[in-house]
Parts: C-alpha cells; structure tokens; sequence
C-alpha cells in the first residue's frame, strides 16, 4: 500500500469527490518527483565535477559559493541566457521537437523507481518492462535532432546511436528477466521486499551484464561515441544552444540518475538499511553507483562503433542468454532457505563464463594475437 | 610487451586512479597563492638604468624586430643625452637579446607578468614607465648582479616549497601588484 | 532491393577539438568508412625561411624557437650545430654535456605530451594528460630556473650556451632523474595494458616498411616500422657517443606500436641523463669565443639533428656577410604527413582521428 494510495483514502474519508481524490495525489506525486528528479540533478552536476577533479588531482569548481555548490546554477543561468540559434537548411519542426521527445521519457521513468518504503508514483505490476520500454523513446528523440540539424558531423553521430541503443536493449532486458525470475514478479516494490540477500551476489554476472548496458543506453563512458568530443564535436546536439541545449544535458544527468535508482533497486537493495531512513539510504546507494559511472568515466578510453556492436551481439547477449538459463534452472533446484549456496554458484560460474568468452572472443575481431 | 586479458588490464587502470583520490590536488588557487617566479624570468617590461646609459643604441640593433625607439642628442661634454626611450611591449617577444647586448649594464629584464592594459597604446612604455624603482625591479637575467635580492623560485618537484618555505595565503585585501609575498 | 547509397565530403576543419593545431583534411566518407583524404595546410605560415634572411645568426635563434613550439631547445640545437659546422666553431665541453642533458628532457616533455593527447583523442577524457602533465610542469619549472621562460626558451647560442646554469639546477635535476622510472611505470599501469586500447589501437594504420623507408619518414614513425635508424647512434653527433642507450623498436607499425615506442624512448632518455650527470665537469666555459656579429666564410652546411618528431635540419648558404643568404628548414612531420592518405584508407572516422594523432603532428614545424 504505497503513500499515494493512503493519501487518496484519506481524502476519500474527509468527503472529497472521488475525481478530486484521484487527481490531487497524483498532482502532489508528480510536483514532488519532478523537485526532487532537479534537486538531486544539480547535486550530481556538482558531484561529479569535483569526483572527476580529484581522479584527475585538481580540484573541480571551487569559485562560486563554498566548495562551488552554485557552480551547477551559474552553469544553467548562463546556457539559459544564450541566444537559441536554428540554422537555415534545418528541419524546423523537428528541430524544435527532438529536445521534448529526449527529455519528457526520462521523467517518465521515474514513476517506478520507489524511493523509500511505498514512496513510489505508481506501483505497476509491470515495472520494469516499463522502465526498460519508456527508456526506448528517447532513441528516436536522438535521431531527430541528429536527422534534423542539417550538419554532417551529427548525421554520422544519429547514425552510431540508433545502432548502439537498440543492440544494447536486449543484453539489458535478459538480465533484468533473470532479477525478476529470482524475485517472482516484475512490480518494483516487490524486486525490493525480496531481497534478504541483494541480488548484486545473487546474481553477479546479472549485475555486470545490466550495468554495462546500462552505460551504453545511456551514452557514458566507455560508450560515448555519440558525443565524442574528439572526432565528431558533440555529436547530435552540435546545433543547439540555449534552452534546447538545457534539456539534452538536463536530460543527460536525469538519464543517469533514472538508471542508478533502477539499478539501486533491482540489485542494491533498495531502500533496505539497518540504522538510518530509507530515504537516505536510497540515496547513499545513487550516490555510490553515480560515483562508479564517474570512476569508469576517468578511467577508460571509448570504443569504435563496429566494437562496440560486436561487444554487444556476440559478447555480451550469448552471456545473458546463459546467465538467464542457469539462474533458471537454479531457481528450480535450490530451495529457498539454501539462497547463500546460489551466491557462491554464481560467482563461480559468472568467473567460468567471464573467462570462457575472454579466450573465444577478442575484441579486434581476432586481428591480432593478444 | 606482455597483455592482460580478461579484464585485468582495465581493473589495473581504474586502482591507479583510485589510488589518485587520496593525493593532494596540486592546484595552485590563484591569485591567492601566487607562486615565487623564476630569478631569471624575463617578464612583461624592460627595466633600464638612466645613469648608466649612454645612448649608443646596441640594443635598437639587437633587438630582431626592432621595438626600441631611440632618440638622443649631444650636449656640451660629447656626450649623448636620451630624448626620447621607448619600447612597444605589444609586438615585443621577450627574447632578451638586448639585455645580452647591452656593454655598460644598463638594461635588464623585469620581473611583472600581470600586465595587461585597456588601451593598445598604454603598451608602449615610454622612458619614466621604464625606469628603475621601488616598484619596478629587474631581473637577474643575464645579470648576476641582481640574483640576492630576490626570493627562491617555488619547484613543483618539491612540491612548492623551498627550504621550508610554504606557499602564504594573501587574502585579497592586502594583494599587492607583482609577483611574491 | 538494394539501397542507394553515395560518398560523402566532410570537412574536419581547421578549428577542431582534436587536429594539434590548425589542419585541415577533406575526407570523403562512404557511410562510416573512410575513402580518400585530402590535407590541407599552410593556415600557420609565418614566413620564417624569408624572415630570416634579414636577420643576424643570433637573432634567428629565436625563430627556430617557434618551429616546434613544444620542443624548442632541439631546434636551437639543430641551428646551432649548422652554424658551427659553418663557421668552424668549437663547443667547450661543459657545454656540450649541458646540450645533451637539454635536448633529452625535452624529448621526455615532448614525448609526454604527445602520448597525452594520442590518449585523450581516444577517449580517456584528460586525465592520462593532466597525469603526464604534472611531470612535464616539473621539466618545465627547471627549463624556467635556467633560462627564464617556460616555453620558448631562446637559451642555446652559436658556441655553446648564453648563460650557466645556477647553483640549484643540478640537485633539482637529479632528484628529477631519480623519481622518474616510478612515474612512468605508473602510466604503464594506467593505460598501456587496457583491453580497450588494445582493440582501438593494435592493428590499426599500419605503416609497413618498405612503405617508411620510400617515403622518408623518421623518428618514431620509422622505428615503430621495424627500421633501426637513429642518428645518435648512425651518425652521432655532439657527444652522443659517450652514452650507452639503447633504441626501441616495434614490429607491426601500427598506432600501438608507435605509442609504445614514444613511451620506450622516455625511459632510455632518462638512462642519457643519469650518465651525463654523471660524467659532466663541473666547472668550464660556457661559450665559445666568437665575435658579437658572425661572420661564417662562403658555402653551405647542413646540420641535422635527432628532434623528438624525428630527423630536423637545418640547410645554411652563407655569403660572408651577418645574415645568411638562405635558411631552409626540412621538417620531420611534415615528410611523416605524406604517409596519410596509405595509412587511413579503408578505416573508420574513429581510426583517421587517432593514426593522425599517433603521427604526432605540430603545425608550425609543418607550416614554418
């Protein structure tokens, strides 16, 4: 019974007509994830400015404010202020709606990510098929802008998304089937009542495989080619500026902060914790997985695009396709007081497959010996 | 050249930069902090010594792209008397070749590099701007002569300090223009 | 039924976050492989062949200053050389350890930079630059406390050098020299062994070696190839012969190799320097006798050297007077950019940014 549902009896109960019961909780639902989606966006912003500076041992923007916590403002007041320039030969009308098609299916996601004990928009018995089914629109978004801005550097870069963002849904999907084979049901809140033993040890093959993924759809580090500032110069969004330009990077840390809590709650736990509230430690968790995102940012260098679509289609979808039959059959055999033997099962096959498919498959297509 | 596989080579990479969160950033927080300058530095302007100098214009035919202005005229003793001595610091490239030059010592270096103008011609600086003062000291390129007066260069290999002397911290109020403390 | 598809121009222009320096290529693209590349250059011609003409042989010093702007006191030295060779000059010996002890940290920061930004075009975004950086920011703190400026350093004169270097010089460099394997062991470790740099860069832009050899290539674009050509060691000049070094050399000629190469001569430029700290005498004249304005006798000379980018030289016609008749500069990069087009084509976009970015390209040796 999650808040929303108790708030809607509640006002039931006072006498309030039965639409005004159902509006106004979804009304204070939807105020209260977009503030929190913008808050906790520009702390990210912050965040991962300064992690970044110190991996690289410099300090991140420390001029505006203490510690320059307004540095995220000043950075949005100042795209905010620039002029919004179209230019000539651009599609206009798709010019203008390719930001809208990025940005609005990100706040969507967040209807199911439930952020403390029944704090969630709406509990879908579905939700994750949700999650990964909303996450697929902003792809077409992508293609727009880059279709439509009349400019050959993001034509090539609309090109490589479409490839990269459909051949990494299915690794994605076939992981999350395995969370939900273990857990019994796709609906969110269940993932999280589960999990006695977070499924990051359960299922830590499961875990490699959505995390990856979820870099790739994201376009992060180490699969940012859609945005590769060496060779095609910010890629789609080269032609936009002002607000538009706001809602790609705006869109950008939403996208990672969708996916963390998403991640968070199939595989961390949730919002499970010993001491404090679950509210914080839903957050604790976002802030860690956020700072693997920015670790793996500094660290490694980005793939090519036909790389990156072999890593996808012959490493890593045979990997899920196995992970998924094993945990499959473990959940048949192993009864469910024994589920520490399935960790340590796990764990051993996930190193058996890992070096398995190291040895069968080079990442340069087999051109030279390694 | 020996491989890794399996994902080593990556999870090697990433404890290296995880192993740089815990050393001190070496950024310096200018301005701040300021750094001590080199004792050789051949700053933003030319310092000259008008008792010494006695017009004979080596230093207009050293220079390779001709920026000193030099205007003189005899007087009673045979001797000359400077006029006019300018030098355009906006098409000057700091080479040094004059102070090199100059056989009586009468030209060095100087020490500012915050120079910056409004005006394109408040960068020709004519002779009173040139002078030596109190605030307008020389170098020590090429002139050993000044190397005592001024303090020890700060090195990155010893990460900023020199015989114990740390950076100080000048608060804003009581910066002064030039380099050092 | 099958789609019609058509090639393509696009223009990686002169302002772009990843050509070092204003260069352009025309590049004829079929969907995301590339076909045929066209460079462009001359947006840094400055004139200096004509502009030194008018000038004396000390004041070109500070044109061949603004060659390779990253790593100047070789082309002083290469200058230098040619002129002496000229005029019959000889180089007192303090000075000639301090030439080689010069010329070698600045192959150090040269290859420095270059291998950090060969890395950040692949995608490492900075930060195994800003690690190389702090190494190089302690070189160039020393190349200020001997000549008073951080890159442009003007410091070599024809007969030696213009001024000795001060009392602090020497402890700092050998603390320098020492703490120096550990670092570059560390940026093994970050990156030279990652999986994804591997199928990136093995493999890719191979430069065999008969094609190396044809088109004259030099410095670490011919020995990545499998050639044994150093002219320290084939021709030595100055007093590299005293030295014991080794030469690194790769086997297939691709952009690995050469990244591995560069990182192989900092380490075999470190081993130059510890010997030379060693074996320089401590006291001695800096600079030869010459007179204030140079005055070679008729002819010509050629004084090459071993640049970080490969063979830099120097050709002087002198007609006895203070300024030489004609000064030509043959520089290493631009001969190692003729090999482009055989190297990109058939790869992809992602490839042509970093096989340019393994030449290790800097525009004003190229423009002049």
């Amino acid at each position: 019974m999650n808040l929303l549902d108790q708030f809607k009896i509640w006002l039931v109960s006072m006498g309030w007509p039965g639409w005004a019961a159902y509006l106004v909780p979804a009304i204070t639902g939807i105020v209260v994830i977009i503030a929190f989606v913008l808050t906790v966006v520009i702390v990210f912003i912050w965040w991962e400015r300064r992690f970044l500076g110190r991996f690289q041992i410099r300090t991140g923007p420390n001029r505006c404010g203490p510690e320059g916590i307004f540095q995220p403002i000043a950075t949005a007041v100042k795209i905010l202020l620039k002029e919004d320039i179209v230019p000539e030969k651009a599609d206009k009308i798709l010019h203008f709606l390719a930001p809208i098609v990025v940005f609005v299916p990100i706040l969507m996601l967040f209807a199911v990510i439930p952020l403390s004990e029944g704090a969630i928009l709406v509990d879908l018995n579905v939700g994750a098929v949700y999650v990964i089914a909303i996450s697929s629109i902003s792809i077409l978004g992508i293609f727009m802008a880059a279709w439509a801005s009349a400019n050959k550097y993001s034509l090539i870069s609309g090109m490589r998304a479409i490839a990269q963002m459909v051949s990494y849904e299915l690794p994605v999907v076939l992981s999350l089937v395995g969370v939900a084979i273990v857990a019994g049901s796709f609906s969110m809140i269940k993932i999280v009542e589960t999990q006695n033993i977070p499924y990051v040890f359960l299922q830590p093959l499961g875990f490699i495989i959505f995390f990856l993924g979820a870099l790739a759809e994201m376009n992060r580090c180490p699969f940012d080619l859609l945005e590769a500032d060496s060779e095609i110069v910010a890629g789609y969004h080269i032609e936009y500026s002002g607000m538009k330009f706001a809602m790609f990077y705006l869109g950008e840390y939403g996208v990672a902060l969708a996916y963390a809590g998403v991640i968070t709650t199939l595989f961390l736990g949730g919002w499970q914790g010993p001491l404090l509230p679950p509210i914080l430690w839903f957050l604790i968790k976002v802030m860690l997985v956020f700072s693997l995102i920015v670790w793996m940012r500094a660290t490694l260098p980005r793939l090519r695009v036909d790389q990156l679509m072999s890593f996808a289609w012959k490493g890593m979808l045979p990997m899920a396709v196995i992970n998924l039959i094993l945990i499959a059959i473990e959940v048949l055999i192993i009864p469910h007081s024994l589920q520490w033997a399935m960790v340590i099962l796990n764990f051993a096959l996930a190193a058996v497959l890992i070096l398995l498919f190291s040895r069968l498959f080079t990442l340069g297509g087999g051109r030279v010996e390694v | 050249m020996k491989f890794e596989r399996y994902g080593i080579g990556i999870a090697k990479g990433m404890a290296l930069t995880f192993k740089h969160l815990f050393r001190p950033p070496i950024t310096v927080q200018y301005p701040e902090e300021k750094l001590h300058t080199s004792k050789r530095i051949r700053g933003n302007e030319l310092v000259w010594f008008p008792d010494r100098c006695t017009g004979c214009g080596t230093c207009t035919k050293a220079c390779p792209q001709g920026n000193i202005q030099l205007m003189t005229h005899k007087d009673d003793d045979n001797k000359y008397i400077v006029d006019k001595f300018e030098v355009d610091t906006g098409r000057c490239i700091f080479c040094g070749l004059c102070v090199e030059s100059c056989p009586y010592d009468a030209l060095a270096m100087g020490l500012n590099y915050e120079c910056a103008k409004y005006r394109r011609r408040d960068l020709v600086l004519t002779k009173e701007n040139l002078s030596i003062s109190t605030d307008h000291q020389p170098s020590a390129y090429y002139r050993p002569q000044f190397e005592a007066k001024l303090p020890a260069q700060s090195l990155l290999l010893y990460n900023r300090e020199i015989g114990g002397q740390k950076l100080k911290f000048i608060p804003l109020s009581t910066r002064k223009r030039g380099p050092g403390a | 039924m099958p789609i019609k598809t058509e090639p393509f121009y696009l223009n990686i222009g002169p302002q772009h976050p990843s050509t070092h320096g204003v260069f352009r290529m025309r590049v004829m693209l079929d969907g995301e492989v590339v076909v045929d590349v066209e460079p462009v250059i001359g947006y840094l011609h400055r004139g200096i062949e004509k502009l030194a003409e008018g000038r004396t042989y000390t004041q070109n010093i500070i044109f061949t200053d603004r060659l390779d702007y990253l790593s100047s006191m070789t082309n002083n030295l290469a200058y230098c050389m040619a002129v002496e060779k000229l005029a019959g000059i000889k180089v007192p010996e303090r000075a000639e350890y301090l030439r080689v002890i010069f010329a070698e940290v600045m192959r150090i920061s040269s290859h420095l930079m270059a291998v950090g930004f060969f890395l950040n075009d692949l995608g490492a975004m900075m930060t195994p630059v800003l690690y190389m950086w702090r190494e190089r920011e302690k070189i160039l703190d020393l190349f200020e406390m001997v000549s008073g400026q951080r890159l442009l350093y003007n410091y070599m004169r024809i007969g030696g050098l213009s001024q000795d270097v001060p009392a602090e010089f020497m402890p700092a460099m050998k603390k320098f020299i020492a703490e120096m394997p550990r670092y570059v062991d560390e940026y093994d470790q970050l990156l030279a062994t990652n999986e994804i740099l591997l199928a990136r860069a093995k493999g890719v832009g191979i430069l065999p070696r008969e094609t190396a050899i044809d088109i004259g290539a030099s410095g670490p674009v011919l020995r990545a190839s499998g050639v044994k050509w150093d002219i320290r060691k084939m021709n030595p000049y100055s007093i590299y012969d005293r030295f014991d070094f080794e030469i690194p050399i790769g086997q297939n000629g691709d952009c690995y190799d050469r990244y591995w190469v560069r990182m192989q001569e900092i380490r075999q430029s470190i081993r130059i320097v510890e010997q030379a700290l060693k074996q320089i005498p401590d006291t001695g004249p800096i600079r030869a006798d010459v007179p204030l304005y140079i005055r070679p006798p008729k002819g010509e000379a050629y004084g090459y050297i071993e640049a970080p980018k490969g063979n830099l030289g120097f050709y002087i016609v002198s007609d006895g007077s203070i300024a030489p008749y004609r000064l030509h500069i043959y520089p290493p990069t631009l001969i190692n950019i003729t090999a482009l087009r055989d190297m990109v084509k058939g790869w992809k976009v992602a490839d042509l940014i970093i096989i340019f970015g393994s030449i290790d390209v800097v525009l004003g040796e190229i423009d002049r």
